[in-house]
């Protein structure tokens, strides 16, 4: 099949600014989440002309969002009122998601971005459903697969702290 | 949840925002004229398109075929062309001094429409003394498709151009509408 077209900016933006509004109040809280919207449809507009395809833009959009997220975290780390998450670093001091975002380059779209969202980002099963636009258990799903391919391909021993 | 949905105003500061970054390929918005409203984008070299009966959604998919995916409908990049205008449909100006972005366009299209930008406020040529500019003499009926296609009407007055005998002949934004144009700048009574 053909690879999807990847939309006009306006058209990505309207279909995806709501659920990625919803998710960064929940992280954020109302006022947080409205610098955080800015910034993450910022970053989304700057890396837009580098998309190969159209496919999982919910799921990339989210990625950037999660990202935006824990660095809102680091920089004023008193001011959140809800959900904290602090996405860890590795040994090395790189951030979690990043090096999972190297390590699952070869996963399928959806997988990949199941895990990385779910153990670089902590993000809940049911964000990553809205991420994927899927149900919780189709979340679960993928990114137990991707998972099972990265044990497979001897890439989740170097991450195994992070999968457990 | 209380504030699912992004605010009016969220998406007013985004868009901005996204604009004044210089992160836009094409910035695009309506804007209301006496023959109705009109879809008028700008890219960073100039004005690109002006479009009758605007469709905005088969609009953005076009303008990012054409420029890049960067589209975006935003309001401020497009004050100048909208303020130029409301003059001109207010009588008040007869010259354009927006610059134009015609870098699509094949080169005889573009001469074709470097010609039509000099035709003046409240006069009319004709397809064929048109072609005869552009250098082509006998090609009033392939001017006649450039003018059909004119990506940018009004602001390149292709309603200034008329067949030999004086009838309006066609327009692409409908002859209600070319009348309508000739009719404020005086030449139709």
């Amino acid at each position: 099949m053909d690879d999807v077209a990847v939309p006009p900016f306006e058209r990505f933006y309207l279909e995806h600014r709501d659920a990625v509004f919803a998710f960064l109040g929940r992280r954020l809280g109302r006022e947080g989440a409205e610098d955080a919207f800015q910034e993450t449809f910022l970053r989304a507009l700057r890396g837009y002309q580098s998309l190969r395809h159209g496919r999982e833009l919910r799921a990339w959009v989210f990625t950037i969002a999660a990202r935006v997220v824990v660095d809102e975290h680091r920089r004023r780390p008193r001011q959140t009122p809800t959900d904290r998450v602090d996405a860890g670093t590795t040994e090395d001091g790189r951030p979690a998601y990043a090096e999972l975002e190297d390590l699952t380059n070869e996963l399928p779209a959806t997988e990949r971005a199941a895990v990385v969202l779910r153990y670089g980002y902590d993000l809940t099963y049911t964000d990553i459903a809205v991420a994927l636009g899927s149900t919780e258990a189709a979340a679960r799903q993928a990114a137990s697969s991707g998972v099972r391919r990265l044990r497979r391909k001897g890439i989740a021993h170097d991450i195994q702290h992070r999968l457990d | 949840m209380t504030f699912s949905t992004v605010s009016t105003d969220l998406d007013r500061r985004f868009r901005e925002a996204a604009s004044a970054e210089g992160l836009l390929d094409v910035a695009y918005d309506l804007v209301d004229t006496p023959i109705g409203p009109l879809l008028v984008a700008v890219t960073d070299r100039g004005l690109c398109r002006v479009s009758f009966d605007p469709e905005p959604e088969r609009e953005a998919e076009s303008l990012a075929q054409s420029y890049g995916l960067r589209v975006l409908r935003a309001s401020r990049p497009l004050d100048t062309a909208r303020r130029e205008l409301d003059e001109y449909f207010a009588g008040r100006r007869h010259t354009f001094d927006l610059t134009t972005d015609l870098r699509i366009e094949a080169p005889f299209r573009s001469a074709v429409l470097e010609e039509l930008a000099r035709v003046p406020y409240g006069a009319t040529t004709t397809y064929g003394e048109l072609a005869r500019r552009a250098g082509r003499p006998r090609a009033a009926r392939a001017v006649g498709v450039v003018m059909n296609r004119n990506p940018i009407p009004i602001v390149l007055p292709c309603h200034r151009v008329v067949g030999a005998n004086g009838a309006l002949v066609g327009y692409g934004g409908g002859l209600d509408r070319k009348e309508a144009l000739l009719r404020l700048e005086g030449v139709l009574a």
